[in-house]
C-alpha cells in the first residue's frame, strides 16, 4: 500500500523544469501556493488554470500521474467541500430540506475551495515529482543557508533528511522482512479490533527500531571514516548555480503572480455561473 | 627504520565490562600487546575466527577506535593524535561489512563522490576522481543508478570506490565480502586485486574466508587478540592442524593435499590451488 502513493514521488523524464535549478522551483512552488489566496474571482482562476495546465505539459508528466496522486487526499476534500456548501450563508437560498441549506454564497465557496485544494496539490507534487529529493534537501540547504547566522543547523538537518530518503527504501524492505518473519512464526497481524492490531504492530516495530539504531550506528561510523566533519570547510560536487533559464523562470512567476493578482483583483468580470 | 605504511608496538584495547546499572566490573582485552609492522604497496591478509580482535584491529587503523595502551602508527602518524585524525582517516581508507549501512548518497555517483566533498576537494577535481575510481572498480555505467537498486557485490564495489576517491595510500576492508553470496565475493575480490596493481596501495583485508587470502603477500593470523601466525600463504597453509586449533578452515584443496601428504604421498606442503595440486599429484609417477 505504501508504495502506491505517488504523492512526494519523484518522476524521472526529461523536461525543462526537471532541468530547472531546485531553488527556482521551491520559491516558484511557494509563490504559487500564496498567489491561489490571492484572488477570488472567475478571471483569476483561468489564469492559474492556464498557468497550471501549461506547466503540467511543460513537466511532461503524465496528467494521469498527478490525479493519482489526488487519491489520499479526495477524503479531505470531500469534507471541505461539504462543510462549505452547508455551512456558509449568503445569498439566495437554492435547496432547502429539513436541517441542510445550499445558499449561493456556500455552493461558491464550496467549488472555489475545492478547485484551490485540488490546484494547491498538484503545483506542490509537480516539485517533487521534477526534483530528485537530493536536489531538494540541497535547494532547501541553499535557500536557508542565510539562518546559520542564528545558529540554525542548517546543514546538518539538510544532511540528515537525504540520509532519511536514501533509507526509507531499505527501512520498507526492513519491515517487509520482519512481517513475514513474525506471520511465519504465527503472529496474527491481520485479524481482530483497531486496539488488537495497533498491538500486533509491536512484534514488528521493536526489531524495526533495533536495526534502525543499529544501522545509525554504523553508517555514522563510515561516515567518520570518510572524513565527514560537518558542514564546514566542505565543497560541492554538485554546487547550485542558476543559468539563463533560471533567471527565465523567476520572470515567468512574477508575471504570473502579478497577471494573477491584477487580473483577478481588478478585471470587473462578474458573469457568475451561480 | 624502514617506513611502514602500518606499524604497532605493544597494542592494548580493552572494552569495559559493564553491569546492567552501567557499572565498571572489569575489562577485557580485545587486543593483546600486538606488534606488527605493514609495509608499504603489500597485499595483506587478517585472518581470524569470530572475537579474535581482527575487526578491532582494523578500526585502530583509521583511527575509529584509539588504543588504551601502546602506540599505532599509520604513515608515520600517531592515531592517538587528535590534529592527525583526519590525515589517518585519509590516508587510511576503510570498507565496511555491511554494504547497505555504509552508502550515503542516493545516487551511485554522489555517494563516490561524498569522501572528496569532506575533504574540501575542489568541485572540478571531484568529478574526476569519481569518474576515475568508479571506472577502476568496473562500476561507471551504473554512475546515475540508486544504490539500492545493485546486488550486495555491487554496492560493496562503489563502497571501495568511495574509498579510492579519497586517494589513501592503504585501503583496509573489513569482513567485505562476509555479507555477499559467493559471486559477490568474487566480484569484490577481484576489484581488490585488480585494484591494488592499478593504484598501488596497501590493501588490508581482513576476513575469516581461507579462499580470499591466497593470493596476499603476507598474512597475519589472530586468535584471542594475539597475532599466532605469520607469514607468506604458503608457509600459513602449510600448517593445518595449527591452523585447525584457532578454529579455521583451510581450503579444500590444501586439505586434501595435507590428507595426502599425511597418508604418504610426497606432495609438498602449503597447496593452495587445484593446478598445483593436480601438477603435483601427476608428477608422483
Amino acid at each position: 500500500m505504501i508504495r502506491d502513493i505517488t504523492i512526494g514521488q519523484y518522476y524521472p523524464a526529461q523536461s525543462i523544469l526537471h532541468r530547472l535549478d531546485p531553488r527556482v522551483k521551491l520559491v516558484g512552488t511557494l509563490l504559487y501556493l500564496i498567489s491561489l489566496f490571492l484572488f477570488n474571482s472567475i478571471p483569476g482562476y483561468l489564469v492559474a488554470t492556464i498557468f497550471l495546465v501549461s506547466i503540467i505539459r511543460m513537466s511532461k508528466v503524465p496528467f494521469s500521474y498527478i490525479m493519482k496522486g489526488m487519491k489520499p487526499i479526495i477524503m479531505l476534500l470531500m469534507i471541505t467541500v461539504l462543510f462549505n456548501l452547508f455551512l456558509t450563508r449568503g445569498g439566495e437560498t437554492l435547496f432547502h430540506a429539513w436541517i441542510f441549506t445550499i445558499t449561493e454564497e456556500g455552493l461558491r465557496t464550496a467549488v472555489f475551495m475545492a478547485i484551490r485544494l485540488i490546484y494547491l496539490i498538484a503545483g506542490s507534487s509537480l516539485m517533487t515529482f521534477t526534483t530528485t529529493p537530493n536536489a531538494l534537501t540541497d535547494g532547501i540547504e541553499s535557500l536557508l543557508h542565510p539562518l546559520n547566522k542564528i545558529h540554525v543547523p542548517v546543514h546538518e538537518v539538510a544532511m540528515m533528511m537525504s540520509i532519511a530518503l536514501r533509507f526509507i527504501p531499505i527501512l520498507l524492505e526492513e519491515t517487509d522482512k520482519i512481517m513475514k518473519a513474525q506471520i511465519a512464526r504465527g503472529a496474527d497481524l491481520e485479524s481482530g479490533n483497531i486496539i488488537q492490531r495497533v498491538k500486533s504492530m509491536i512484534p514488528i516495530l521493536v526489531p524495526l527500531f533495533v536495526s534502525a539504531f543499529r544501522r545509525a550506528n554504523d553508517l555514522a561510523m563510515a561516515m567518520e571514516a570518510r572524513c565527514y566533519r560537518g558542514g564546514e570547510g566542505r565543497t560541492k560536487m554538485k554546487p547550485l548555480r542558476y543559468k539563463s533559464r533560471d533567471r527565465m523562470a523567476y520572470i515567468v512567476m512574477a508575471v504570473y503572480v502579478v497577471a494573477v493578482v491584477v487580473i483577478g483583483r481588478y478585471v470587473p468580470f462578474h458573469i457568475w455561473i451561480f | 627504520m624502514k617506513h611502514n605504511m602500518i606499524q604497532t608496538e605493544k597494542l592494548i584495547f580493552e572494552y569495559e565490562k559493564r553491569d546492567e546499572e552501567g557499572n565498571v566490573i572489569g575489562t577485557s582485552r580485545a587486543i593483546d600487546e600486538v606488534d606488527l609492522g605493514i609495509e608499504e604497496g603489500q597485499f595483506i591478509a587478517i585472518l581470524g575466527h569470530n572475537g579474535s580482535g581482527k575487526s578491532t584491529l582494523a578500526k585502530h587503523m583509521n583511527a575509529i577506535l584509539v588504543p588504551t595502551g601502546g602506540t599505532m602508527w599509520v604513515d608515520g602518524r600517531n592515531t592517538k593524535d587528535p590534529q592527525e585524525l583526519w590525515n589517518v582517516r585519509q590516508s587510511a581508507g576503510m570498507v565496511f561489512q555491511n554494504p547497505d549501512n555504509q552508502i550515503i548518497g542516493t545516487v551511485v555517483e554522489e555517494d563516490v563522490g561524498f569522501g572528496p566533498e569532506n575533504l574540501g576537494v575542489p568541485t572540478d577535481e571531484i568529478w574526476k576522481r569519481v569518474e576515475d575510481s568508479l571506472k577502476s572498480v568496473g562500476m561507471i555505467e551504473y554512475r546515475h543508478h540508486s544504490p539500492n537498486k545493485l546486488s550486495g557485490g555491487q554496492k560493496q564495489r562503489v563502497a571501495i570506490a568511495g574509498v579510492i576517491a579519497m586517494e589513501p595510500k592503504c585501503i583496509v576492508l573489513d569482513e567485505p565480502t562476509a555479507m555477499l553470496d559467493p559471486d559477490g565475493r568474487k566480484e569484490v575480490l577481484r576489484t581488490v586485486r585488480e585494484l591494488r596493481h592499478r593504484k598501488h596501495v596497501t590493501v588490508i583485508l581482513i576476513t575469516h574466508y581461507m579462499e580470499e587470502v591466497i593470493y596476499a603477500d603476507r598474512i597475519f593470523v589472530m586468535d584471542h587478540g594475539h597475532i599466532v601466525m605469520q607469514g607468506t600463504p604458503r608457509e600459513i597453509f602449510s600448517q593445518v592442524d595449527t591452523l585447525k586449533s584457532y578454529r579455521l578452515d583451510v581450503p579444500q584443496v590444501t586439505m586434501l593435499a595435507d590428507e595426502l601428504r599425511k597418508r604418504g604421498l610426497a606432495i609438498p606442503a602449503g597447496i593452495l590451488k587445484k593446478e598445483e595440486l593436480v601438477e603435483a599429484l601427476c608428477r608422483l609417477n
